[in-house]
C-alpha cells in the first residue's frame, strides 16, 4: 500500500532498465557454438585495442569443500531431468552429474537431497543492483547518466555499490550471476558489468573473470521522454541518434584499426564514447537493446545490418512473440518478464505466453527481472511463463523452462561455456531447492558459487549481511 | 450522509442470468467454515443457495463436475488501482488522484474505467472483487470496493466508500505532483487550509489530528460556517464532511504507514481519537504485532517485501503477514512489491502473494482468508462476499487445483451468479500471433 505511490516511480525505473538478449535457439540450424573466445590481448595501442582490461576482475573463488548432493531431482539445462541423481562439486567445478556417479571416499560434505531439486545457478541479464541500491536514496541514484542521449563512455561498474543489500537477497533466491546495466534514459546508455553475486569490498572482486562487456541501448518511450526538450523527442529521432553514433564509431574504428595494423606514428587520440562503439562494431562488446515493440525491434535489426553489427539480445521485448520468427532467423535473444505490463503504452501488449511463444518459434528466450524484488523469485516467474505456455498449447516442459533462467541467459552473456548448465567441467554454480522450483512454496535452500556454499537457509547465523545492514536491519530470525 | 447516495448504488447490480447451477464433487473452501471434501455449491440467480456435503440439487440445475477440483469464494484484492490507472505512464489514463493535500471528499469510483482491459484478465484469474484506492496528498480520498462484473462503474460498485485513505509517509511522496522544495513552506499557522504537504512525519501526524478535530468542530457549527462567522478550518467543507464517518467510527481511516514508530503512533492516535484504523503497507508491523492485534487494527500488506528499500522499511520481511496473523491481527494480502503494475495490470497476481505468504509461515487457511473473507470483513461487506454460504453473492471460482500454485488453472468464474467465459485482450493477442508469420487479419 505504501507502494501505491510507487506506481509512477516504478514506471520510471522500469523505463530506465534495459536487458541483454539471448542468441539463436536450439531449433535453428546451424546451432550456435559456444560464444567466441576473447580476442587478442591489448597491443601497444592501449585500451582502444580489443579487450583491453583497465579495471580487471580481482575475484577469487571462496574456500570450498568437495560436496556431493545425492538423491536429488536434477534439472541440468543440458538434457533431460535426472531423477534420484547426484552431483559432485570439487575445486570450484562440477566433476560429475548423473544417476550413478559413486561417492568418493574423501568427501567432507554429503547432502541427502531426497525430495529436493538441484538446478544451475540462476542468471539474470537485466539488473540494476548496485547502481540503484537500497536504500533508494537520492544519493544512491547511480543508474542513469541522463545528461546526454549517447553516454557510451560510462561503465555501469563505476556506479556499483558492493554493499547493496539487494545482492545477498538475490543470492538467497538462487541467483549467482548478474548483468548490471545502465538505465534506459539514453539511446546509448553505456557498458554493462557482469558480476558474480558474492560478498565483496569492491566491484572488481565481483567481476566475472573473462566476461565481455555489454553495451546498453534503449528504444522507444524512455529516451523520448527524458530528452523531450532537447531531442530526440520522437522514435525517428531515436533512430537518427543511433545512426549518427554508429557512423562516428565506424570512423573511429577505422582509424584505430589502421594504426593497430602498423603501429606507425602517433596513435589516434582515445575517445571513451567512440572506443565502446568501435568495440561493439568489432563484435567484442555485445549489444543489449531495451526494446518493447515488435516494429521497433525490426527497425533496430535493419540498423544492425546497415552498420554490420549484431544485436545480442532485446531486453523486455514485450512484443517479441509478434516477431519470434524474425528473432529466430537473426539469432537474437529475447529476454522478458513473465507478465509485467500496462505501465506504459509500449508495454500494453504483454502476454504471459511471450516467453513460450518465442521459445517455440526457435528463438532463444530468457527471463529477466529488472527488479530487485523480482530477481529473488525468477523461478516463480519462469513457472508463470511455463504454465502459461502449456495453457496456450505450447510444448514447454520443465527441461525447456529451466533454460530460460540458466543456459539461455548464459549464452546472452557469452558465458555458456562456463556457466548455465550442470555438466562436468563447468563452474560449480549450483542451487539446491527444498522442493520443485516451479512451486510457489519452494525456497532456494543452498546456493553454491564456484563450489563454495555462500547461502544456506538452514544457517541464518552465517547469512551474508552487507555493511549497510549492520545496526540498521535486524538479523534474520527464523520463526 | 454524503456517502449514502453512493452506497445506494449497490442494489443496482447488473442482472445475472436467471440460472441455477450446481457445482458438485469438489473440495469446497467456504472460508467461513472448514473445508468440505466432495462438497456441493448451488447457485441460483445472483446468490448462493446452498453449500455442503449433502445438498439436494434442484431439478433442472446445470451441473458442473468439480471432482478433483477446488471451489473457493472469488478472490478479493483489497488495494488496487484497477480501473483507476489504465496505462501508468499516460497521465490521460490516470484517475486515482485528487487535486490537493486533503482530498477526503475525493471519490475515485466515480472515475472508474469499466472498459479496462485488465478487468477480464483479472477476473479470468479468479479475482472477482477489488478494493480501489485513491493516491496522493496527505488525505488521498475514499476507498471503494468493486465487483468485476460487466457493467458500468456505478453498477460495479460493491460498496463505496469503505474508508478514508491517508498517509503518514513523508516528503514528496505526499503528492507526486508537488515539488518537494515547497513541502512545509506554508501550513496552517494562520488557521487556513493546508496548502502544502507536511514537511515531516510528526508534522503529518499533527495535520491529521487537526483535521479530525476540525471535522468534529465543523459538524456542530455548520450554520456559523455558512454565515461566515467560523474560524478558519484546515480543509474544505466537503473534505471535513467526508471525514465525519471516520470521526464517528462508522468507517475506518486507512493509513499508509511502514515504519514501526509510525504504525505505533497511528495505533495510539486511533485510540485517542476513538476512530477505527486500518494500516496499509505496514512493512514493520510485525515488530509490534501483539499491540496491533490488541487494538483490533487490521493490516493490508504483501508477502514479497524484504528489501530495506527506504529508511521507513528497513526491517520489512516476508514473514510479516504470517507473524501478524499469528498474533491475531486481521490481515488482507495485497500486491505491493513489484515494479508498480501489481496494483492494476497484475492485480490478478494476489493469489501468488498468498502462496508466498504460506511459504513464509502463514497457514494455507489463513492465506485464503487473507484474499477473501479478511478484506470483506475489513471493508464491512462480509455479509455479501468473501465466503461461500447461503444468501451470499454468488462470487465463486472453480480451480483445477491449489489456487495459489502456478500450475493451477481457473476453470469457472461466477460473479454475482453470472458465469464469465472471458477472452481477455491478452488471450486474443496470443491467438492472433500463435502462428507466424501471420497471413492476414
Amino acid at each position: 500500500m505504501s507502494r501505491l505511490v510507487r506506481v509512477l516511480a516504478a514506471v520510471s525505473m522500469a523505463a530506465f532498465v534495459t536487458l541483454p538478449l539471448a542468441g539463436p535457439a536450439q531449433q535453428l540450424a546451424p546451432a550456435p557454438a559456444a560464444s567466441p573466445s576473447p580476442g587478442p590481448t591489448p597491443g601497444p595501442g592501449g585500451v582502444s585495442a580489443p579487450f583491453a582490461d583497465p579495471y580487471p576482475s580481482t575475484y577469487v573463488r571462496f574456500a570450498s569443500q568437495a560436496t556431493l548432493i545425492k538423491n536429488a531431482t536434477i534439472l541440468t539445462a543440458a538434457g533431460p531431468t535426472i531423477r534420484n541423481g547426484s552431483i559432485l562439486l570439487r575445486d570450484g567445478k562440477i566433476v560429475a552429474v548423473g544417476a550413478n556417479i559413486g561417492t568418493p571416499a574423501d568427501l567432507v560434505r554429503v547432502i541427502d537431497a531426497r525430495g529436493k531439486y538441484v538446478t544451475p545457478g540462476i542468471i539474470d541479464i537485466h539488473s540494476h543492483m548496485g547502481d540503484y541500491p537500497a536504500p533508494g536514496t537520492q544519493a544512491h541514484s547511480d543508474g542513469n547518466e541522463a545528461t546526454n542521449p549517447n553516454t557510451a563512455n560510462v561503465w555501469a561498474e563505476h556506479s556499483v555499490w558492493p554493499q547493496d543489500p539487494q545482492f545477498p537477497r538475490a543470492l538467497a533466491g538462487g541467483v549467482t550471476t548478474v548483468q548490471i546495466l545502465p538505465g534506459s534514459a539514453n539511446l546509448i546508455g553505456g557498458r554493462s558489468a557482469i558480476l558474480k553475486v558474492v560478498p565483496a569490498r569492491t566491484v572488481q572482486e565481483m567481476k566475472f573473470p573473462g566476461a565481455r562487456y555489454g553495451l546498453k541501448m534503449a528504444c522507444g518511450e524512455n529516451p523520448k521522454r527524458v530528452y523531450a526538450q532537447r531531442g530526440p523527442s520522437t522514435r525517428m529521432g531515436n533512430m537518427a541518434g543511433y545512426r549518427a553514433a554508429w557512423i562516428a564509431g565506424e570512423a573511429y574504428k577505422r582509424r584505430w584499426d589502421a594504426w593497430n595494423a602498423t603501429h606507425k606514428g602517433d596513435p589516434p587520440q582515445r575517445d571513451l564514447t567512440m572506443e565502446t562503439l568501435a568495440e561493439a562494431l568489432r563484435g567484442n562488446i555485445y549489444v543489449h537493446m531495451h526494446c518493447y515493440r515488435a516494429d521497433e525491434m525490426a527497425q533496430v535489426i535493419d540498423m544492425s545490418h546497415e552498420f554490420g553489427y549484431k544485436v545480442r539480445a532485446f531486453h523486455h521485448a514485450i512484443e517479441a512473440y509478434k516477431i519470434a520468427d524474425l528473432l529466430a532467423k537473426e539469432g537474437i535473444v529475447a529476454t522478458m518478464w513473465a507478465d509485467w505490463g500496462g505501465f506504459k503504452m509500449e508495454a500494453l501488449d504483454t502476454v504471459r505466453a511471450n516467453i513460450g511463444l518465442v521459445d517455440a518459434a526457435g528463438a532463444r528466450a530468457t527471463i529477466h527481472s529488472d527488479d530487485p524484488s523480482g530477481i529473488q523469485r525468477l523461478n516463480q516467474e519462469v513457472a508463470k511463463a511455463m504454465f502459461a505456455a502449456k495453457r496456450a498449447g505450447l510444448p514447454a516442459s520443465e527441461d525447456v523452462a529451466i533454460k530460460w533462467m540458466t543456459i539461455n541467459p548464459a549464452y546472452a552473456l557469452g558465458l555458456d561455456d562456463r556457466i548455465g548448465s550442470l555438466e562436468p567441467g563447468k563452474n560449480a554454480d549450483v542451487v539446491l531447492w527444498d522442493g520443485d522450483p516451479f512451486s510457489v512454496y519452494t525456497h532456494a535452500e543452498k546456493a553454491f558459487v564456484d563450489g563454495a556454499l555462500l547461502y544456506d537457509r538452514d544457517d541464518p547465523a552465517h547469512t551474508w549481511r552487507t555493511d549497510f545492514e549492520l545496526g540498521y536491519v535486524r538479523s534474520a530470525v527464523r520463526k | 450522509m454524503l456517502c449514502a447516495a453512493a452506497a445506494a448504488v449497490l442494489g443496482a447490480a447488473a442482472a445475472a442470468g436467471a440460472e441455477t447451477v450446481a457445482i458438485t464433487g469438489g473440495t469446497v473452501y467456504p472460508v467461513s467454515g472448514p473445508k468440505i471434501p466432495g462438497g456441493t455449491v448451488v447457485i441460483r440467480d445472483a446468490r448462493i443457495l446452498a453449500v455442503g456435503a449433502n445438498v439436494a440439487i434442484p431439478a433442472g440445475a446445470r451441473r458442473i463436475d468439480a471432482r478433483g477440483k477446488t471451489v473457493t469464494p472469488g478472490l478479493i484484492n483489497a488495494a488496487t488501482q484497477l480501473g483507476l490507472v489504465e496505462v501508468g505512464g499516460e497521465r490521460s489514463t490516470r484517475n486515482s488522484g485528487g487535486r490537493g493535500i486533503v482530498n477526503a471528499d475525493f471519490q475515485p469510483w466515480e472515475g472508474f474505467f469499466s472498459e479496462s482491459a485488465s478487468i477480464a484478465s483479472t477476473r479470468e484469474d479468479g479475482v472477482t472483487t477489488v478494493g480501489i484506492f485513491p493516491t496522493g496528498g496527505l488525505v488521498s480520498g475514499q476507498a471503494a470496493v468493486m465487483d468485476l462484473i460487466d457493467g458500468t462503474a456505478a453498477e460495479m460498485v460493491r460498496k463505496a466508500p469503505v474508508g478514508v485513505v491517508a498517509t503518514i509517509v513523508t516528503g514528496p511522496r505526499f503528492s507526486s505532483d508537488v515539488d518537494e522544495n515547497t513541502a512545509g513552506d506554508s501550513n496552517t499557522a494562520n488557521g487556513g487550509e493546508l496548502s502544502a504537504p507536511p514537511a515531516s512525519r510528526a508534522d503529518a501526524l499533527a495535520a491529521l489530528r487537526e483535521l479530525l478535530e476540525d471535522a468534529r468542530f465543523y459538524a456542530t457549527r455548520r450554520a456559523k460556517y455558512d454565515a461566515g462567522t467560523l474560524r478558519g478550518l484546515t480543509a474544505s467543507r466537503r473534505a471535513l464532511t467526508a471525514l465525519l464517518p471516520v470521526v464517528q467510527g462508522r468507517e475506518p481511516l486507512i493509513v499508509e504507514a511502514d515504519r514501526v514508530d509510525d504504525i505505533d503512533a497511528m495505533v495510539r492516535f486511533a485510540r485517542a481519537q476513538k476512530i477505527r484504523l486500518v494500516i496499509a503497507g505496514g512493512a514493520e508491523a510485525w515488530m509490534i504485532a501483539p499491540r496491533i492485534a490488541a487494538a483490533h487494527v487490521a493490516v493490508l500488506t504483501g508477502a514479497m517485501n524484504n528489501i530495506p528499500e527506504t529508511f521507513d522499511r528497513l526491517n520489512q520481511r516476508q514473514e510479516n503477514a504470517a507473524l501478524l496473523r499469528r498474533a491475531g491481527v486481521e490481515v488482507a494480502l495485497i500486491g505491493n512489491a513489484g515494479g508498480g503494475d501489481e496494483e492494476a495490470f497484475n492485480a490478478r497476481n494476489v493469489k501468488y502473494e498468498a502462496g508466498n505468504a504460506v511459504a513464509y509461515g502463514m497457514s494455507h487457511d489463513d492465506a485464503l482468508r487473507a484474499v477473501t473473507l479478511a478484506p470483506a470483513t475489513i471493508f464491512g461487506i462480509a455479509d455479501r462476499v468473501g465466503s461461500l454460504a447461503p444468501g451470499k453473492d454468488a462470487n465463486v471460482v472453480v480451480w483445477s487445483g491449489d489456487p495459489f500454485e502456478f500450475s493451477t488453472s481457473v476453470e469457472h468464474v461466477f460473479v454475482r451468479g453470472h458465469e464469465y467465459h472471458d477472452r481477455s485482450r491478452q488471450d486474443q493477442l496470443i491467438e492472433r500471433y500463435r502462428k507466424l508469420p501471420r497471413t492476414n487479419g
